[in-house]
Protein backbone atom coordinates (compact mmCIF):
# COMPACT_ATOMS: atom_id res chain seq x y z
CA UNK A 1 0.00 0.00 0.00
CA UNK A 2 1.63 3.03 -1.17
CA UNK A 3 1.33 6.03 1.19
CA UNK A 4 -0.76 9.32 0.36
CA UNK A 5 2.54 11.14 -0.34
CA UNK A 6 4.03 8.57 -2.95
CA UNK A 7 0.95 8.15 -4.68
CA UNK A 8 0.93 11.94 -5.21
CA UNK A 9 4.32 11.97 -6.63
CA UNK A 10 3.64 9.13 -8.46
CA UNK A 11 0.77 10.43 -10.59
CA UNK A 12 2.30 13.50 -10.88
CA UNK A 13 4.99 12.12 -12.54
CA UNK A 14 3.04 9.95 -14.69
CA UNK A 15 0.50 12.78 -15.55
CA UNK A 16 4.22 15.24 -16.59
CA UNK A 17 5.24 12.57 -18.56
CA UNK A 18 2.26 11.94 -20.52
CA UNK A 19 2.28 15.41 -21.24
CA UNK A 20 6.12 15.71 -22.54
CA UNK A 21 5.06 12.52 -25.10
CA UNK A 22 1.71 14.72 -25.96
CA UNK A 23 4.41 17.13 -27.26
CA UNK A 24 6.85 15.10 -28.45
CA UNK A 25 3.67 13.53 -30.41
CA UNK A 26 2.47 17.10 -31.96
CA UNK A 27 6.79 17.64 -32.72
CA UNK A 28 6.37 13.96 -34.38
CA UNK A 29 4.16 14.26 -37.28
CA UNK A 30 5.15 18.25 -37.68
CA UNK A 31 9.05 15.86 -38.27
CA UNK A 32 7.36 13.48 -40.53
CA UNK A 33 4.97 15.60 -42.60
CA UNK A 34 8.04 17.87 -43.31
CA UNK A 35 10.88 15.24 -43.93
CA UNK A 36 8.51 13.50 -46.41
CA UNK A 37 7.97 16.67 -48.65
CA UNK A 38 11.67 16.62 -48.24
CA UNK A 39 12.39 13.23 -49.38
CA UNK A 40 9.62 13.30 -52.05
CA UNK A 41 9.67 16.69 -53.19
CA UNK A 42 13.63 17.62 -53.53
CA UNK A 43 14.15 14.93 -56.01
CA UNK A 44 11.68 16.85 -58.50
CA UNK A 45 13.16 20.31 -57.51
CA UNK A 46 15.09 21.82 -60.95
CA UNK A 47 15.15 25.02 -63.05
CA UNK A 48 12.41 23.86 -65.17
CA UNK A 49 9.73 23.57 -62.35
CA UNK A 50 10.16 27.46 -63.05
CA UNK A 51 10.61 27.79 -66.70
CA UNK A 52 7.71 25.47 -68.17
CA UNK A 53 3.81 24.84 -67.99
CA UNK A 54 2.43 21.75 -66.83
CA UNK A 55 2.92 18.91 -68.95
CA UNK A 56 0.61 16.11 -70.47
CA UNK A 57 1.66 12.92 -68.74
CA UNK A 58 4.64 11.03 -69.76
CA UNK A 59 6.44 14.16 -70.75
CA UNK A 60 8.68 16.64 -69.25
CA UNK A 61 7.66 19.50 -67.78
CA UNK A 62 7.40 22.16 -64.97
CA UNK A 63 4.63 24.38 -62.88
CA UNK A 64 5.33 28.21 -64.53
CA UNK A 65 1.95 28.67 -65.06
CA UNK A 66 0.63 27.54 -62.14
CA UNK A 67 3.02 29.59 -59.93
CA UNK A 68 2.49 32.50 -61.74
CA UNK A 69 -1.33 31.71 -61.40
CA UNK A 70 -0.99 31.07 -57.83
CA UNK A 71 0.68 33.95 -57.02
CA UNK A 72 -1.65 36.44 -58.94
CA UNK A 73 -5.04 35.03 -57.14
CA UNK A 74 -2.86 35.36 -54.29
CA UNK A 75 -1.88 38.53 -54.72
CA UNK A 76 -5.56 39.99 -56.16
CA UNK A 77 -7.25 38.52 -53.25
CA UNK A 78 -4.53 39.96 -50.72
CA UNK A 79 -5.72 43.65 -52.57
CA UNK A 80 -8.96 42.99 -52.48
CA UNK A 81 -9.21 41.74 -48.70
CA UNK A 82 -6.68 43.61 -47.04
CA UNK A 83 -8.36 47.32 -47.40
CA UNK A 84 -12.12 46.00 -46.28
CA UNK A 85 -10.46 44.11 -43.21
CA UNK A 86 -8.38 47.33 -42.54
CA UNK A 87 -11.32 49.98 -42.58
CA UNK A 88 -13.15 47.66 -41.14
CA UNK A 89 -11.38 46.77 -38.46
CA UNK A 90 -10.42 50.31 -37.64
CA UNK A 91 -14.25 50.92 -37.32
CA UNK A 92 -14.24 47.94 -34.42
CA UNK A 93 -11.70 49.61 -32.72
CA UNK A 94 -11.72 53.68 -32.87
CA UNK A 95 -15.58 53.83 -33.29
CA UNK A 96 -16.93 50.43 -32.08
CA UNK A 97 -17.73 51.76 -28.20
CA UNK A 98 -21.25 52.44 -29.04
CA UNK A 99 -24.40 50.87 -30.91
CA UNK A 100 -24.78 47.20 -31.96
CA UNK A 101 -22.64 47.53 -34.89
CA UNK A 102 -19.98 46.58 -34.01
CA UNK A 103 -20.63 43.86 -30.92
CA UNK A 104 -22.43 41.81 -34.01
CA UNK A 105 -19.57 42.30 -36.39
CA UNK A 106 -17.22 40.74 -34.06
CA UNK A 107 -19.18 38.04 -33.43
CA UNK A 108 -19.85 37.47 -37.05
CA UNK A 109 -16.50 38.32 -38.32
CA UNK A 110 -15.05 35.53 -35.49
CA UNK A 111 -17.33 32.57 -37.57
CA UNK A 112 -16.36 34.19 -40.79
CA UNK A 113 -12.61 33.36 -39.61
CA UNK A 114 -12.87 29.75 -39.40
CA UNK A 115 -16.06 29.48 -41.46
CA UNK A 116 -15.24 25.91 -44.02
CA UNK A 117 -13.60 27.72 -46.88
CA UNK A 118 -15.13 25.40 -49.50
CA UNK A 119 -18.38 26.69 -48.82
CA UNK A 120 -16.80 30.03 -50.17
CA UNK A 121 -16.05 28.77 -52.57
CA UNK A 122 -19.60 27.57 -53.07
CA UNK A 123 -21.06 31.17 -52.93
CA UNK A 124 -18.59 32.44 -54.94
CA UNK A 125 -19.85 29.68 -57.59
CA UNK A 126 -23.33 30.74 -56.76
CA UNK A 127 -23.19 34.68 -57.13
CA UNK A 128 -20.43 35.03 -59.70
CA UNK A 129 -19.43 31.80 -61.77
CA UNK A 130 -23.16 30.79 -62.45
CA UNK A 131 -23.65 34.44 -63.77
CA UNK A 132 -21.20 35.04 -65.79
CA UNK A 133 -20.87 31.12 -67.13
CA UNK A 134 -17.48 30.39 -66.78
CA UNK A 135 -14.52 29.64 -63.92
CA UNK A 136 -11.64 32.30 -64.23
CA UNK A 137 -8.93 33.81 -61.96
CA UNK A 138 -11.16 36.57 -60.89
CA UNK A 139 -13.92 34.35 -58.98
CA UNK A 140 -10.86 32.41 -57.68
CA UNK A 141 -9.42 35.74 -56.45
CA UNK A 142 -12.51 36.83 -54.80
CA UNK A 143 -13.05 33.64 -52.95
CA UNK A 144 -9.90 34.37 -51.71
CA UNK A 145 -10.20 37.60 -50.39
CA UNK A 146 -13.33 36.64 -48.24
CA UNK A 147 -11.02 34.16 -46.56
CA UNK A 148 -8.39 37.56 -46.40
CA UNK A 149 -11.21 39.62 -44.59
CA UNK A 150 -11.35 37.93 -41.47
CA UNK A 151 -7.94 37.54 -40.64
CA UNK A 152 -7.22 40.95 -41.27
CA UNK A 153 -10.00 42.30 -39.65
CA UNK A 154 -8.99 40.46 -36.62
CA UNK A 155 -5.43 41.54 -36.42
CA UNK A 156 -6.27 45.48 -37.07
CA UNK A 157 -8.39 45.79 -34.18
CA UNK A 158 -6.41 44.04 -31.75
CA UNK A 159 -3.19 46.15 -32.59
CA UNK A 160 -5.37 49.12 -32.82
CA UNK A 161 -6.62 48.25 -29.81
CA UNK A 162 -2.70 47.92 -28.07
CA UNK A 163 -2.14 51.82 -28.98
CA UNK A 164 -1.71 53.24 -26.05
CA UNK A 165 -4.61 55.94 -25.62
CA UNK A 166 -2.54 59.06 -24.36
CA UNK A 167 -1.32 59.17 -28.05
CA UNK A 168 -4.78 59.82 -29.89
CA UNK A 169 -5.42 62.38 -26.48
CA UNK A 170 -2.13 64.19 -27.80
CA UNK A 171 -3.14 64.22 -31.57
CA UNK A 172 -6.07 65.00 -30.23
CA UNK A 173 -5.35 68.40 -28.46
CA UNK A 174 -2.93 69.38 -30.78
CA UNK A 175 -6.37 70.12 -32.92
CA UNK A 176 -6.08 66.85 -35.53
CA UNK A 177 -9.51 65.88 -36.59
CA UNK A 178 -10.35 62.40 -35.50
CA UNK A 179 -9.95 61.05 -39.39
CA UNK A 180 -5.79 62.84 -39.19
CA UNK A 181 -5.64 61.53 -35.74
CA UNK A 182 -6.69 57.60 -37.07
CA UNK A 183 -5.23 57.94 -40.46
CA UNK A 184 -1.81 59.27 -39.24
CA UNK A 185 -0.81 58.48 -35.65
CA UNK A 186 -2.90 54.96 -34.74
CA UNK A 187 -3.01 53.28 -38.22
CA UNK A 188 0.71 54.52 -38.40
CA UNK A 189 1.72 53.75 -34.57
CA UNK A 190 -0.01 49.59 -35.52
CA UNK A 191 1.80 49.52 -38.86
CA UNK A 192 4.03 46.02 -38.09
CA UNK A 193 0.73 44.30 -36.42
CA UNK A 194 -1.40 44.82 -39.27
CA UNK A 195 1.25 44.28 -41.80
CA UNK A 196 1.70 40.77 -39.60
CA UNK A 197 -2.10 40.06 -40.15
CA UNK A 198 -1.73 40.64 -43.63
CA UNK A 199 1.30 38.12 -44.27
CA UNK A 200 -0.90 35.65 -42.18
CA UNK A 201 -3.63 36.15 -44.43
CA UNK A 202 -1.55 35.82 -47.19
CA UNK A 203 0.07 32.18 -45.42
CA UNK A 204 -3.77 30.92 -44.34
CA UNK A 205 -4.73 31.67 -48.73
CA UNK A 206 -1.70 30.40 -49.91
CA UNK A 207 -2.64 26.93 -49.79
CA UNK A 208 -6.03 26.73 -50.26
CA UNK A 209 -7.53 24.28 -52.59
CA UNK A 210 -10.87 24.21 -51.49
CA UNK A 211 -12.39 27.65 -52.59
CA UNK A 212 -10.58 27.11 -55.76
CA UNK A 213 -12.30 24.10 -56.79
CA UNK A 214 -15.52 25.56 -58.11
CA UNK A 215 -14.01 28.85 -58.88
CA UNK A 216 -10.82 28.95 -60.80
CA UNK A 217 -10.69 25.49 -61.86
CA UNK A 218 -7.45 24.97 -63.66
CA UNK A 219 -5.83 25.38 -66.82
CA UNK A 220 -3.36 23.01 -68.62
CA UNK A 221 -1.52 26.47 -70.58
CA UNK A 222 0.34 29.68 -69.70
CA UNK A 223 -2.58 32.13 -69.11
CA UNK A 224 -2.54 35.24 -67.56
CA UNK A 225 -6.05 36.48 -68.36
CA UNK A 226 -8.15 36.64 -65.27
CA UNK A 227 -11.39 35.89 -67.03
CA UNK A 228 -10.52 32.54 -67.90
CA UNK A 229 -10.22 29.14 -65.90
CA UNK A 230 -6.93 29.76 -64.15
CA UNK A 231 -4.07 27.03 -63.29
CA UNK A 232 -2.92 27.18 -59.48
CA UNK A 233 -0.54 25.38 -57.56
CA UNK A 234 -2.94 23.39 -54.84
CA UNK A 235 -5.76 22.35 -57.37
CA UNK A 236 -2.65 21.02 -59.76
CA UNK A 237 -1.47 19.31 -56.52
CA UNK A 238 -4.98 17.78 -55.55
CA UNK A 239 -5.23 16.62 -59.61
CA UNK A 240 -1.72 15.31 -60.02
CA UNK A 241 -1.42 13.46 -56.56
CA UNK A 242 -4.74 11.44 -57.92
CA UNK A 243 -3.65 10.54 -61.32
CA UNK A 244 -1.85 7.74 -61.92
CA UNK A 245 1.04 8.74 -63.72
CA UNK A 246 4.28 9.10 -61.97
CA UNK A 247 5.82 11.83 -63.78
CA UNK A 248 2.38 14.04 -62.56
CA UNK A 249 3.05 12.57 -59.36
CA UNK A 250 6.30 13.65 -58.93
CA UNK A 251 5.40 17.13 -59.77
CA UNK A 252 2.90 16.91 -56.92
CA UNK A 253 5.15 16.23 -54.65
CA UNK A 254 7.31 19.39 -55.69
CA UNK A 255 4.61 21.55 -55.78
CA UNK A 256 3.29 20.66 -52.16
CA UNK A 257 6.77 21.22 -51.33
CA UNK A 258 7.38 24.27 -52.99
CA UNK A 259 3.94 25.17 -51.18
CA UNK A 260 4.56 24.33 -47.35
CA UNK A 261 8.11 25.48 -46.92
CA UNK A 262 6.62 28.88 -49.03
CA UNK A 263 3.78 29.37 -46.35
CA UNK A 264 5.54 27.99 -43.48
CA UNK A 265 8.52 30.59 -43.87
CA UNK A 266 5.75 33.55 -44.63
CA UNK A 267 4.44 32.51 -40.99
CA UNK A 268 7.65 32.52 -39.05
CA UNK A 269 8.70 36.30 -40.98
CA UNK A 270 5.35 37.49 -39.59
CA UNK A 271 5.72 35.76 -36.19
CA UNK A 272 9.62 37.58 -36.35
CA UNK A 273 8.49 40.93 -37.44
CA UNK A 274 5.78 40.93 -35.02
CA UNK A 275 8.20 40.17 -32.15
CA UNK A 276 10.56 43.12 -33.65
CA UNK A 277 7.81 45.59 -33.57
CA UNK A 278 6.31 44.40 -29.84
CA UNK A 279 10.10 44.71 -28.42
CA UNK A 280 10.99 48.16 -29.72
CA UNK A 281 7.03 49.71 -28.22
CA UNK B 1 -6.20 83.82 -40.56
CA UNK B 2 -9.58 85.53 -40.83
CA UNK B 3 -12.28 84.19 -39.23
CA UNK B 4 -14.75 82.92 -41.76
CA UNK B 5 -11.48 80.82 -42.89
CA UNK B 6 -11.01 79.40 -40.09
CA UNK B 7 -14.56 78.10 -40.14
CA UNK B 8 -14.93 77.04 -43.38
CA UNK B 9 -11.57 74.92 -42.83
CA UNK B 10 -13.22 73.13 -39.63
CA UNK B 11 -16.64 72.46 -41.65
CA UNK B 12 -14.35 70.50 -44.15
CA UNK B 13 -12.63 68.63 -41.25
CA UNK B 14 -15.60 67.54 -40.35
CA UNK B 15 -16.93 66.76 -43.02
CA UNK B 16 -13.83 64.59 -43.89
CA UNK B 17 -14.55 63.24 -40.42
CA UNK B 18 -17.98 62.13 -41.08
CA UNK B 19 -17.12 60.87 -44.43
CA UNK B 20 -14.28 58.34 -42.80
CA UNK B 21 -16.38 57.01 -40.67
CA UNK B 22 -18.94 56.36 -43.00
CA UNK B 23 -16.49 54.43 -44.68
CA UNK B 24 -15.20 52.38 -42.12
CA UNK B 25 -18.81 51.71 -40.99
CA UNK B 26 -19.50 50.66 -44.49
CA UNK B 27 -16.91 48.46 -44.22
CA UNK B 28 -17.72 46.85 -41.03
CA UNK B 29 -21.47 46.45 -42.22
CA UNK B 30 -20.37 44.84 -45.65
CA UNK B 31 -18.87 41.94 -43.02
CA UNK B 32 -22.27 41.64 -42.06
CA UNK B 33 -23.71 41.59 -45.52
CA UNK B 34 -21.41 38.98 -46.66
CA UNK B 35 -22.25 36.43 -44.07
CA UNK B 36 -26.28 37.14 -45.00
CA UNK B 37 -25.49 36.60 -48.75
CA UNK B 38 -23.78 33.29 -48.35
CA UNK B 39 -26.27 32.21 -46.52
CA UNK B 40 -28.78 33.79 -48.67
CA UNK B 41 -27.14 32.60 -51.99
CA UNK B 42 -26.81 28.56 -50.33
CA UNK B 43 -30.29 28.67 -49.34
CA UNK B 44 -31.43 29.64 -53.00
CA UNK B 45 -28.80 27.71 -54.70
CA UNK B 46 -30.34 24.59 -52.80
CA UNK B 47 -33.98 25.30 -53.35
CA UNK B 48 -34.60 22.65 -56.05
CA UNK B 49 -33.05 19.97 -53.67
CA UNK B 50 -35.14 21.27 -51.05
CA UNK B 51 -38.65 21.42 -53.07
CA UNK B 52 -37.69 17.90 -54.37
CA UNK B 53 -37.03 16.01 -51.18
CA UNK B 54 -37.91 18.17 -48.12
CA UNK B 55 -36.74 17.19 -45.00
CA UNK B 56 -36.80 13.31 -46.02
CA UNK B 57 -32.93 14.62 -47.61
CA UNK B 58 -31.85 14.51 -43.93
CA UNK B 59 -33.06 10.81 -43.37
CA UNK B 60 -32.02 9.69 -46.82
CA UNK B 61 -29.06 7.39 -47.01
CA UNK B 62 -29.47 7.15 -51.16
CA UNK B 63 -27.12 8.86 -53.09
CA UNK B 64 -27.69 8.19 -56.87
CA UNK B 65 -26.90 10.69 -59.21
CA UNK B 66 -28.47 7.80 -62.16
CA UNK B 67 -31.97 8.54 -60.84
CA UNK B 68 -31.60 11.86 -59.35
CA UNK B 69 -32.53 9.91 -55.73
CA UNK B 70 -30.27 12.45 -52.94
CA UNK B 71 -29.98 12.06 -49.42
CA UNK B 72 -28.00 13.48 -46.90
CA UNK B 73 -27.19 10.67 -43.91
CA UNK B 74 -23.86 9.12 -45.28
CA UNK B 75 -22.02 12.43 -45.95
CA UNK B 76 -23.41 13.68 -42.43
CA UNK B 77 -22.96 10.92 -40.46
CA UNK B 78 -19.25 10.95 -41.62
CA UNK B 79 -18.62 14.44 -41.18
CA UNK B 80 -19.65 13.99 -37.44
CA UNK B 81 -17.96 10.90 -37.12
CA UNK B 82 -14.40 12.16 -38.39
CA UNK B 83 -14.50 15.19 -36.26
CA UNK B 84 -15.47 12.89 -32.92
CA UNK B 85 -12.67 10.90 -33.61
CA UNK B 86 -10.70 13.77 -34.33
CA UNK B 87 -11.67 15.80 -30.79
CA UNK B 88 -11.22 11.96 -28.82
CA UNK B 89 -7.77 11.86 -29.96
CA UNK B 90 -7.12 15.21 -30.29
CA UNK B 91 -7.88 16.81 -26.59
CA UNK B 92 -5.87 14.74 -24.42
CA UNK B 93 -2.99 15.43 -26.72
CA UNK B 94 -3.94 19.31 -26.57
CA UNK B 95 -4.30 19.55 -22.50
CA UNK B 96 -1.16 17.67 -22.64
CA UNK B 97 0.92 20.12 -25.09
CA UNK B 98 -1.04 23.47 -23.33
CA UNK B 99 0.38 21.84 -20.05
CA UNK B 100 3.83 21.52 -21.40
CA UNK B 101 3.89 24.70 -22.82
CA UNK B 102 2.83 26.44 -19.78
CA UNK B 103 3.59 24.57 -16.80
CA UNK B 104 6.86 22.37 -17.70
CA UNK B 105 8.75 23.60 -20.33
CA UNK B 106 12.00 25.52 -19.09
CA UNK B 107 11.16 29.35 -20.16
CA UNK B 108 13.59 29.66 -23.08
CA UNK B 109 12.36 26.61 -24.84
CA UNK B 110 8.61 27.66 -24.62
CA UNK B 111 8.73 30.05 -27.60
CA UNK B 112 10.28 27.38 -29.77
CA UNK B 113 7.72 25.01 -29.04
CA UNK B 114 4.83 26.94 -29.25
CA UNK B 115 6.10 27.66 -32.96
CA UNK B 116 6.76 24.62 -33.89
CA UNK B 117 3.06 23.84 -32.73
CA UNK B 118 1.83 26.63 -34.91
CA UNK B 119 3.28 25.56 -37.77
CA UNK B 120 1.55 22.51 -37.46
CA UNK B 121 -1.95 24.63 -38.13
CA UNK B 122 0.41 26.67 -41.14
CA UNK B 123 1.09 23.47 -43.30
CA UNK B 124 -1.84 23.88 -45.95
CA UNK B 125 -4.67 20.80 -45.57
CA UNK B 126 -3.86 19.27 -49.08
CA UNK B 127 -0.27 18.66 -47.91
CA UNK B 128 -2.10 16.81 -44.57
CA UNK B 129 -4.22 14.92 -47.21
CA UNK B 130 -1.05 13.89 -49.65
CA UNK B 131 1.10 12.66 -46.77
CA UNK B 132 -2.23 11.48 -45.50
CA UNK B 133 -3.09 9.03 -48.72
CA UNK B 134 0.67 8.46 -49.82
CA UNK B 135 2.30 8.03 -46.26
CA UNK B 136 0.15 7.72 -43.64
CA UNK B 137 -3.06 5.26 -45.49
CA UNK B 138 -0.08 3.12 -46.54
CA UNK B 139 1.75 2.69 -43.25
CA UNK B 140 -1.73 2.69 -41.34
CA UNK B 141 -2.75 -0.57 -43.56
CA UNK B 142 0.55 -2.14 -43.05
CA UNK B 143 1.22 -1.79 -39.22
CA UNK B 144 -1.59 -0.37 -37.58
CA UNK B 145 -5.17 -1.98 -38.85
CA UNK B 146 -4.06 -5.37 -38.92
CA UNK B 147 -3.47 -5.05 -35.16
CA UNK B 148 -6.82 -3.54 -34.73
CA UNK B 149 -8.32 -6.10 -36.63
CA UNK B 150 -7.22 -8.82 -34.31
CA UNK B 151 -7.07 -7.61 -31.22
CA UNK B 152 -10.04 -4.95 -31.28
CA UNK B 153 -12.36 -6.11 -33.99
CA UNK B 154 -12.82 -10.03 -32.50
CA UNK B 155 -14.12 -7.85 -28.99
CA UNK B 156 -17.96 -8.17 -28.40
CA UNK B 157 -19.90 -4.63 -28.93
CA UNK B 158 -16.87 -2.60 -30.46
CA UNK B 159 -15.41 -5.10 -32.65
CA UNK B 160 -18.15 -4.17 -35.74
CA UNK B 161 -16.67 -0.97 -35.73
CA UNK B 162 -13.01 -1.85 -35.77
CA UNK B 163 -12.98 -5.01 -38.31
CA UNK B 164 -12.90 -4.67 -42.48
CA UNK B 165 -10.16 -4.93 -44.59
CA UNK B 166 -7.09 -2.73 -43.92
CA UNK B 167 -7.24 -0.70 -46.79
CA UNK B 168 -6.00 2.11 -44.95
CA UNK B 169 -8.52 4.64 -46.56
CA UNK B 170 -11.52 5.23 -44.22
CA UNK B 171 -13.14 7.00 -42.18
CA UNK B 172 -10.65 5.95 -38.99
CA UNK B 173 -7.60 7.27 -41.05
CA UNK B 174 -9.85 10.49 -41.70
CA UNK B 175 -10.25 10.94 -37.91
CA UNK B 176 -6.59 10.61 -37.33
CA UNK B 177 -5.40 13.21 -39.92
CA UNK B 178 -8.12 15.56 -38.63
CA UNK B 179 -7.39 15.21 -35.46
CA UNK B 180 -3.41 16.01 -36.21
CA UNK B 181 -4.61 19.08 -37.79
CA UNK B 182 -7.16 20.41 -34.84
CA UNK B 183 -4.16 19.73 -31.95
CA UNK B 184 -2.75 22.87 -32.91
CA UNK B 185 -5.65 25.25 -32.30
CA UNK B 186 -6.53 23.66 -29.43
CA UNK B 187 -3.54 23.57 -27.91
CA UNK B 188 -3.22 27.15 -28.51
CA UNK B 189 -6.66 28.33 -27.19
CA UNK B 190 -5.66 25.85 -23.99
CA UNK B 191 -2.17 27.47 -23.87
CA UNK B 192 -3.75 30.94 -23.69
CA UNK B 193 -6.52 30.94 -21.64
CA UNK B 194 -4.19 29.00 -19.11
CA UNK B 195 -1.93 31.87 -18.84
CA UNK B 196 -4.84 33.97 -17.77
CA UNK B 197 -5.20 32.53 -14.63
CA UNK B 198 -3.37 34.69 -12.11
CA UNK B 199 -0.09 33.60 -10.74
CA UNK B 200 -1.72 34.43 -6.74
CA UNK B 201 -4.16 31.64 -7.30
CA UNK B 202 -1.55 28.90 -8.69
CA UNK B 203 1.39 29.62 -6.02
CA UNK B 204 -0.96 29.69 -3.32
CA UNK B 205 -2.15 26.00 -4.23
CA UNK B 206 1.57 25.50 -4.53
CA UNK B 207 2.29 26.80 -1.17
CA UNK B 208 -0.02 24.45 0.23
CA UNK B 209 1.87 21.71 -1.02
CA UNK B 210 -0.18 20.31 -4.46
CA UNK B 211 1.86 19.18 -6.95
CA UNK B 212 1.83 20.60 -10.49
CA UNK B 213 -0.43 18.04 -11.57
CA UNK B 214 -2.89 19.00 -8.83
CA UNK B 215 -2.22 22.51 -9.45
CA UNK B 216 -3.38 22.01 -13.33
CA UNK B 217 -6.05 19.99 -12.37
CA UNK B 218 -7.89 21.24 -9.72
CA UNK B 219 -6.65 24.65 -9.89
CA UNK B 220 -6.26 26.07 -13.39
CA UNK B 221 -8.28 23.44 -15.40
CA UNK B 222 -11.29 24.45 -13.08
CA UNK B 223 -10.61 27.97 -13.33
CA UNK B 224 -10.58 27.98 -17.25
CA UNK B 225 -13.30 25.72 -17.64
CA UNK B 226 -15.33 28.02 -20.20
CA UNK B 227 -12.08 28.55 -22.43
CA UNK B 228 -11.19 25.21 -22.94
CA UNK B 229 -14.43 24.37 -23.84
CA UNK B 230 -14.77 27.26 -26.59
CA UNK B 231 -11.03 26.14 -27.83
CA UNK B 232 -12.43 22.79 -28.11
CA UNK B 233 -15.40 23.84 -29.93
CA UNK B 234 -13.45 25.77 -31.96
CA UNK B 235 -11.13 22.51 -32.76
CA UNK B 236 -14.46 21.15 -33.49
CA UNK B 237 -15.61 23.66 -36.13
CA UNK B 238 -11.85 23.00 -37.53
CA UNK B 239 -12.65 19.53 -37.90
CA UNK B 240 -16.11 19.57 -39.41
CA UNK B 241 -15.14 22.04 -42.32
CA UNK B 242 -11.95 20.59 -43.45
CA UNK B 243 -11.81 19.82 -46.91
CA UNK B 244 -8.71 18.45 -49.19
CA UNK B 245 -6.98 16.51 -46.07
CA UNK B 246 -10.44 14.54 -45.85
CA UNK B 247 -10.91 14.23 -49.67
CA UNK B 248 -7.92 12.17 -50.47
CA UNK B 249 -8.04 10.04 -47.47
CA UNK B 250 -11.71 8.91 -46.31
CA UNK B 251 -12.54 7.04 -49.79
CA UNK B 252 -15.55 9.23 -50.90
CA UNK B 253 -17.93 6.04 -51.03
CA UNK B 254 -21.84 6.62 -50.36
CA UNK B 255 -22.11 3.36 -48.72
CA UNK B 256 -23.35 3.47 -44.94
CA UNK B 257 -21.15 0.90 -43.14
CA UNK B 258 -20.67 0.58 -39.25
CA UNK B 259 -16.89 -0.10 -39.55
CA UNK B 260 -14.86 2.55 -38.87
CA UNK B 261 -11.76 1.02 -40.98
CA UNK B 262 -14.19 0.97 -44.33
CA UNK B 263 -14.35 4.11 -46.30
CA UNK B 264 -16.95 6.43 -46.10
CA UNK B 265 -17.51 10.02 -46.91
CA UNK B 266 -18.29 13.69 -45.53
CA UNK B 267 -19.82 16.39 -46.45
CA UNK B 268 -17.11 18.78 -47.51
CA UNK B 269 -15.93 15.73 -49.38
CA UNK B 270 -18.66 14.76 -51.38
CA UNK B 271 -18.41 18.50 -52.54
CA UNK B 272 -14.94 18.42 -53.30
CA UNK B 273 -15.04 15.32 -55.38
CA UNK B 274 -18.55 15.44 -57.43
CA UNK B 275 -19.29 19.28 -57.46
CA UNK B 276 -17.32 19.88 -60.74
CA UNK B 277 -18.36 16.81 -62.30
CA UNK B 278 -22.08 16.88 -61.39
CA UNK B 279 -24.93 17.49 -64.00
CA UNK B 280 -28.15 18.11 -63.83
CA UNK B 281 -30.32 20.65 -61.15
CA UNK B 282 -31.09 18.56 -58.87
CA UNK B 283 -27.59 16.88 -58.24
CA UNK B 284 -25.53 19.90 -58.10
CA UNK B 285 -28.52 21.58 -55.93
CA UNK B 286 -28.37 18.78 -53.53
CA UNK B 287 -24.56 19.14 -53.46
CA UNK B 288 -25.17 23.22 -52.37
CA UNK B 289 -27.95 21.96 -50.12
CA UNK B 290 -24.79 19.74 -48.20
CA UNK B 291 -23.00 23.16 -48.34
CA UNK B 292 -25.92 24.22 -46.43
CA UNK B 293 -26.28 21.72 -43.98
CA UNK B 294 -22.00 22.16 -43.50
CA UNK B 295 -22.39 25.81 -42.96
CA UNK B 296 -25.43 25.39 -40.35
CA UNK B 297 -23.37 22.61 -38.36
CA UNK B 298 -20.34 25.11 -38.33
CA UNK B 299 -21.81 28.10 -37.89
CA UNK B 300 -23.92 27.15 -34.88
CA UNK B 301 -20.46 25.18 -33.19
CA UNK B 302 -18.49 28.71 -33.60
CA UNK B 303 -21.12 30.67 -32.57
CA UNK B 304 -21.22 28.42 -29.47
CA UNK B 305 -17.33 28.66 -28.89
CA UNK B 306 -17.13 32.21 -29.10
CA UNK B 307 -20.06 32.51 -26.85
CA UNK B 308 -17.95 30.86 -24.10
CA UNK B 309 -15.05 32.18 -25.04
CA UNK B 310 -16.36 35.61 -24.91
CA UNK B 311 -18.02 34.68 -21.28
CA UNK B 312 -14.22 34.02 -19.61
CA UNK B 313 -12.61 37.08 -21.22
CA UNK B 314 -15.65 38.71 -19.43
CA UNK B 315 -15.21 37.22 -15.67
CA UNK B 316 -11.27 38.31 -16.13
CA UNK B 317 -12.41 41.82 -15.89
CA UNK B 318 -13.74 41.21 -12.94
Amino acid sequence: MLTLYTRRRLINAITLSISVLAMLFGLFWLGWILLTLLVHGLPGLSLTLFTQMTPPPGSDGGLLNAIVGSLLMTLLGTLIGTPIGILAGTYLAEFGQRGWLAPVTRFINDVLLSAPSIVIGLFIYEVYVTKVRHFSGWAGALALSILVIPVVIRTTENMLRLVPNTLREAAASLGAPQWKVINFVTLRAAKAGIITGVLLAVARISGETAPLLFTALNNQFWNSNMNTPMSNLPVIIFEYAMSPYDDWQQLAWAASLLITFSVLALNIVARVLFRQSATTH
Amino acid sequence: MPTFLQEARLKRQNWFDILFRGITRLSAFAVLALLASIIGSLIIGSQPSIEAFGTHFLFSSEWNPVTDKFGAVVPIVGTLVTAGIALLIGIPVSFGIALFLTELSPRWMRRPFGIAIELLAGIPSIIYGMWGLFVFAPFFADNIEPWINHHIGTQPVIGPFFSGPPMGIGVLTAGIILAIMVIPFIASVMRDVFEVVPTMLKESAYGLGSTTWEVMWNVVLPYTKIGVVGGIMLGLGRALGETMAVTFVIGNSHDLSKSLLMPGNSISAALANEFNEAVGELYISSLIELGLILFFITFVVLSLARYLLFKLSQREGT
